[in-house]
């Protein structure tokens, strides 16, 4: 159950746009020592990193910031996961992907806000043509897949890919981030894919809402009727 | 009034005829050519040819000898991956370790194939067009390069939590910089566009831009003989608008995401701007499309000039339509002479 009450989100909020990896740390054991649940410590974690990630979307914060925020979230929460006796959920099966590109600061990003959310994703890596994307979320079974793109070929080559999909019969969510997809915020839509996925408190979002859609659901792409921009 | 006029007249925050245009090609001029990007880059004729054609074809007030991002990491021995449509990109980062940073050298100019290749193909520009046209050279800044030198993530780690082999690696790109914008220069380029994505609040929080990439532009730019403009690569430059000109850089390149009336006034008499069509939205416009962005930008930036039209990234993307570049000569032509009315 989550206990909203008291909770330190200003201070912790403090703490990871300084980097201060001690004092995020000191704020979460606080409130595991006070018999609080997991879920509260993730509402914590998921309620900052949200502030973070609308701060660099209205050009208050650095995308280097909502980075090592990220990572410091995903840190603590890989470390009272196990302290808790809970599992990461592997349900819906995620993969996360750079399309052509080596560039991989925003596949990072999104990998680590939804391990601090309690995910089990598969990392792809980076630099990957169309056809190992495809062929590793086939081979994976993957619910959702979620493409990163720093260029604009790269990212006018996801319509490839989800073509290539629904050809071989997967019928797997596509979330796309990345430049070109902030630059122009239709892109997405051209691509055919089922969702703009702004930053990583977005496509957590996005999945939970999928989550939510229950059994009529199923994962079945073409049949998302959300508009995530 | 020919190009050179007209943009050094803007430069000085006076209006020229009329607004002067950077379309800034680089991978662009294969297309022109009707050749692949790869054989484009491979022969500095290519792109003068491709250079000295666009100019006249779309009424450029620039030639651009930009060849692509990753040919200095070439020049470090790094990979760069060519693709059909688009510009060329590095590989994966040459410096795997941090610890391997003290073994690094910067490349010796005279030695490296690909900076040769640019600055012949600069020469060449400027025996064909003398003063008549700003030949614009280009340089990574020592604070940007490493995306590329090391990873992003790693980069971070560098800049955040290891002072020493950070500053030991911007040492070593500041010299590089320095000899590569100066290398540039003497080969007949008339100004540097000094890229530095990185100095954008979109990319580092200020504070932390200011005690790092802020000192080694100043440091930087203050070595290059000649005049220099800073490029945030589609990164947004309002709120270090004055940062910038404390560098001595006289020409900024804003974002299609900043506002351009709080910009213009910011930079009103200190710093000419640069941009900002959206060069990714271009992809997609239509000529109607392509004349209100044109007049609208010109109707908030162009009074008092201190304004080049330019796109915002520093490189029009392969999938832009030739059309779309004509309209936005045409649409200059008609709406963008001076006496400008500015936006009620």
């Amino acid at each position: 159950m989550v206990e909203k009450r008291n909770l330190p989100i200003d201070d912790f909020l403090t703490a990871l746009l300084h980097i201060d990896r001690i004092k995020a740390a000191e704020i979460f054991e606080h409130i595991y020592k006070d018999d609080r649940s997991f879920e509260t410590l993730e509402h914590l974690t998921m309620e900052t990193l949200e502030r973070i990630g609308d701060g660099w979307e209205d050009g208050q914060l650095s995308l280097s910031q909502v980075y090592m925020s990220g990572i410091i979230c995903e840190e603590l929460i890989e470390q009272y996961i196990p302290k808790y006796k809970i599992a990461f959920k592997n349900k819906p099966q995620i993969a996360i992907a750079v399309l052509l590109d080596n560039h991989a600061l925003g596949k990072r990003i999104v990998y680590s806000v939804l391990r601090a959310g309690g995910y089990d994703l598969i990392d792809f890596g980076q630099g990957l043509s169309v056809e190992e994307v495809v062929e590793k979320t086939m081979k994976e079974k993957i619910d959702i897949l979620l493409i990163s793109t720093l260029m604009l070929p790269s990212a006018l080559k996801v319509k490839k890919v989800v073509e290539s999909l629904r050809k071989e019969g997967s019928s797997a969510s596509v979330v796309v981030g990345g430049a070109p997809f902030r630059l122009d915020s239709n892109l997405w839509q051209k691509v055919n894919a089922d969702a703009d996925g702004k930053n990583g408190t977005h496509v957590k979002e996005i999945i939970e809402k999928w989550e939510k859609e229950g059994k009529n659901h199923e994962f079945h792409g073409a049949s998302h009727n959300i508009n995530e921009s | 009034m020919n190009s050179m006029e007209r943009v050094i007249t803007s430069m000085s925050h006076k209006e020229p005829d009329r607004v002067p245009v950077f379309h800034l090609f680089s991978h662009y001029g294969a297309k022109e050519l009707g050749i692949s990007i790869k054989e484009y880059f491979s022969d500095p004729g290519y792109v003068v040819e491709a250079q000295l054609r666009m100019r006249k074809k779309y009424s450029n007030d620039c030639l651009y000898t930009f060849f692509y991002a990753p040919i200095e990491i070439e020049a470090y021995g790094g990979e760069v991956v060519f693709v059909e449509d688009g510009p060329p990109n590095s590989g994966e980062p040459f410096i795997k370790n941090i610890d391997q940073i003290v073994k690094i050298n910067p490349p010796v100019i005279k030695d490296s194939k690909p900076l040769q290749r640019v600055l012949e193909a600069t020469s060449t520009l400027k025996k064909s067009v003398g003063d008549e046209i700003p030949i614009i050279g280009v340089v990574m800044s020592p604070f940007s390069l490493p995306v590329m030198q090391i990873g992003f993530e790693k980069y971070l780690e560098l800049m955040y939590f290891r002072k020493d082999e950070f500053n030991q690696l911007m040492s070593i790109n500041e010299a590089f910089c320095v000899s590569w914008a100066n290398a540039q220069l003497e080969a007949g380029a008339t100004a540097i566009c000094y890229f530095d994505p990185l100095a954008s609040p979109t990319m580092i929080e200020r504070p932390t831009y200011l005690e790092t990439g802020h000192k080694i532009a100043q440091k930087t730019l203050n070595q290059i003989k000649g005049p220099t403009a800073t490029h945030l690569a589609s990164g947004i430059g309002l709120p270090i608008v004055d940062d910038i000109v404390a560098t001595g850089s006289a020409v900024l390149g804003f974002s299609g995401k900043d506002d351009v009336k709080a910009i213009k006034e910011r930079a009103a008499g200190k710093i000419c701007l640069l941009g900002n069509l959206n060069g990714i939205e271009m992809a997609s416009w239509d000529k109607e499309k392509t004349r209100i962005e044109v007049k609208d930008l010109i109707k908030k930036a162009g009074k008092g000039g201190g304004f080049i039209l330019s796109d915002n990234h520093g490189d029009i993307p392969w999938q832009v339509s030739e059309d779309v570049l004509l309209e936005i000569a045409e649409t200059v032509k008609e709406s963008g002479h001076y006496p400008i009315k500015a936006e009620e």
